[in-house]
């Protein structure tokens, strides 16, 4: 790429009217950057700038001279002052600066009228600026000393135009210095407010429990029920996102689970796999499988209880086992409502099933089988009679 | 567990804790002494893997989570340079990535801090002698992952499925069977059950089933 030749060929065109200076810019902005090669960036040299900026003169003395319209040569003359002061600024931005923040990728362009950058580079900011502001301001009055026709209002504007670009160039780093602090103390107020709905959270739970289960340190089975219900409520805050039980099986299981934790000072390992909507059969499910658990609690004499559910596509099933004392299924009476009415009963009145598998000693497995669909209730309910 | 101490089992085993909490590894220690012997431990993931390439220890209790990394970064540094010391990871968080992660690299099993001394013994000797170890949580997960959706394409039949006794062995595990009612159950031998979980947990690790590699890439473990 002769890169020399197209900046020749731009500073040419300089001359008429600053078109080099617009191609440039927009070329620059627009085009991707060369893929740097493994010899190192030179150094920016100065020197190097000079011919440049003598062409660029050259071009427009040139042109003033041909041309007998005094006005056009003065417009000219100070567009390539501009020229000048903008190419410094361009020209001194450190290369590897043109690397530019990656906050920016879309728009080198700004990056490199609003990074903030060494004090040597502002002081080239500050000359370059300084010159398009005065440029502007000379450029407007001499336009409107004469008294005006079309063309020195339009000259007029566009000069108007280059006095606040400089005035930009000046002040746009105390502008994004702003903005940037803004944005900072957003995030620090959005990081204040989780950090008090933590330490919220912390305290009317965590503090709380903790005070408690001092209060009651001599009564195991309290400590632990305070202790397993905090720890169910950490760990729901902390994994999982928050599911309705009216709405939810898995959910509705696993709030059935944590009441009877509550109430028994057990703990119930719950794990279900797969999960559903809720519909009044599914909720009678979760009220048998509630009443097993509450079984196990009051009668097993254990600490654990394991709680199974699976929904699979024609059925959802659920496994309540404890290995505690278990009990003859011959003895228990036909009265006692819990196993009869709240489990078998209510399973059978839903379409579904309940096995109990017991024996002394040998802990007690309740399971309970609902057919998915609406269709296999009916075929339950007919199989049931 | 009461099964007789046969010949292989008359070496007492050895076990090195790694957790950041001294109060527990106090409260293991005290638990297990009776079965194991626990030749070290340590608290951080540069202490763990400096001592346990000193003491080649036979098991490795790992917790999942540790300030400076974690157990992963311990069973990364030691899987390729100790392949003979295993690993089971202890852990308070039933997440199941956190849990799927360090089986996929490597650990041999997972069990939860509340887990009796008992068992936690019987999960170690299990481990010791490279047989697997799930929690009925982690069985549980592990159902769930492999379900069989018609919507997931199945790349390698043999790792992205589970087999049908597969699936069974692993939902008694999650229903609270320990391997010897299991057996019992299925009427196959415990030596079988063991297989069948091995299996399972070799799946587990190398498997690229979509729901395996979604909980790894949220964690970013990949």
């Amino acid at each position: 790429m002769p890169v020399l030749g197209v900046r020749i060929a731009l500073v040419v065109l300089l001359g008429f009217n600053g078109l080099g200076l617009l191609l440039y810019a927009a070329f620059w902005a627009v085009l991707p950057q060369q893929i740097p090669t493994d010899t190192p960036a030179p150094r920016r040299d100065f020197a190097a700038l000079l011919p440049f900026g003598a062409i660029g003169l050259g071009v427009v003395l040139l042109q003033a001279l041909v041309s007998r319209d005094n006005l056009a040569g003065t417009v000219g003359w100070l567009i390539a002052v501009v020229a000048v002061g903008a190419g410094i600024i361009w020209h001194e931005s450190d290369p590897t600066r043109r690397a530019w923040s990656t906050d920016l990728p879309q728009t080198p362009w700004l990056a490199a009228v609003v990074a903030e950058s060494d004090r040597r580079f502002f002081v080239f900011r500050f000359i370059g600026g300084g010159v398009l502001v005065a440029t502007g301001i000379i450029g407007v009055v001499a336009v409107y000393a004469p008294p005006g026709s079309l063309t020195s209002v339009v000259n007029g504007v566009i000069f108007a135009l280059v006095g606040l670009l400089g005035v930009g160039v000046v002040a746009a780093p105390l502008i994004w210095r702003m903005f940037n602090q803004l944005r900072a103390e957003r995030e620090g107020r959005i990081r204040e407010q989780e950090r008090a709905e933590l330490a919220a959270m912390i305290h009317d739970q965590v503090l709380h429990t903790l005070a408690l289960i001092q209060r009651n340190s001599a009564d195991i089975k309290e400590v632990q029920r305070l202790a397993r219900g905090q720890e169910r409520s950490l760990r729901n805050w902390l994994y999982k996102p928050a599911a309705s039980p009216t709405e939810r099986f898995a959910a509705a299981l696993e709030q059935a689970a944590a009441e009877v934790e509550d109430t028994y000072a057990i703990s119930v390992e719950t794990v279900v796999v797969g999960d559903t909507e809720c519909d009044d059969r599914v909720a009678a499910l979760v009220a048998a499988a509630r009443e097993a658990l509450v079984n196990a609690a009051r009668h097993a004499g254990v600490q654990t209880v394991s709680l199974y559910a699976e929904v699979e596509e024609e059925e959802l099933s659920v496994f309540v086992r404890d290995r505690g004392a278990g009990f003859d299924l011959s003895d228990v009476e036909e009265s006692r409502h819990g196993v009869r009415g709240s489990i078998i009963g209510r399973m059978q009145r839903h379409g579904g099933r309940a096995e109990i598998r017991s024996a002394p000693g040998d802990g007690t497995e309740v399971r309970l089988t609902l057919p998915a669909s609406r269709d296999s209730v009916v075929a339950g309910k007919e199989t049931a009679r | 567990m009461t099964e007789p101490v046969v010949d292989q089992a008359s070496r007492r085993l050895t076990v090195f804790l790694v957790d950041d909490h001294a109060m527990f590894r106090a409260g293991v220690r005290a638990e297990l002494g009776a079965h194991v012997d626990v030749v070290g431990e340590a608290s951080t993931v540069a202490e763990a893997i400096s001592k346990i390439a000193a003491v080649q220890p036979d098991v490795v209790l790992l917790d999942v989570h540790m300030p400076d990394g974690g157990g992963r970064a311990v069973l990364d540094a030691m899987r390729r340079t100790h392949p003979q010391v295993r690993f089971l990871a202890l852990s308070v968080s039933d997440a199941a990535e956190d849990v799927i992660g360090l089986i996929r690299a490597g650990a041999r099993g997972y069990v939860t801090k509340t887990i009796s001394p008992d068992e936690l013994a019987a999960a170690i000797r299990r481990v010791a002698d490279g047989d697997a170890v799930f929690s009925p949580r982690l069985a549980g997960f592990v159902l769930d992952a492999f379900a069989s959706r018609p919507d997931v394409p199945v790349a390698d039949p043999e790792l992205d499925q589970l087999t049908n006794r597969e699936r069974e062995v692993l939902r008694l595990l999650a229903r609270g069977y320990a391997y010897k009612e299991i057996a019992k159950e299925l009427y196959i031998s415990i030596k079988t059950v063991e297989t069948h979980v091995s299996n399972v947990l070799r799946k587990l690790q190398m498997s690229n089933r979509y729901e395996l590699s979604r909980w790894a890439a949220d964690r970013r473990l990949v």
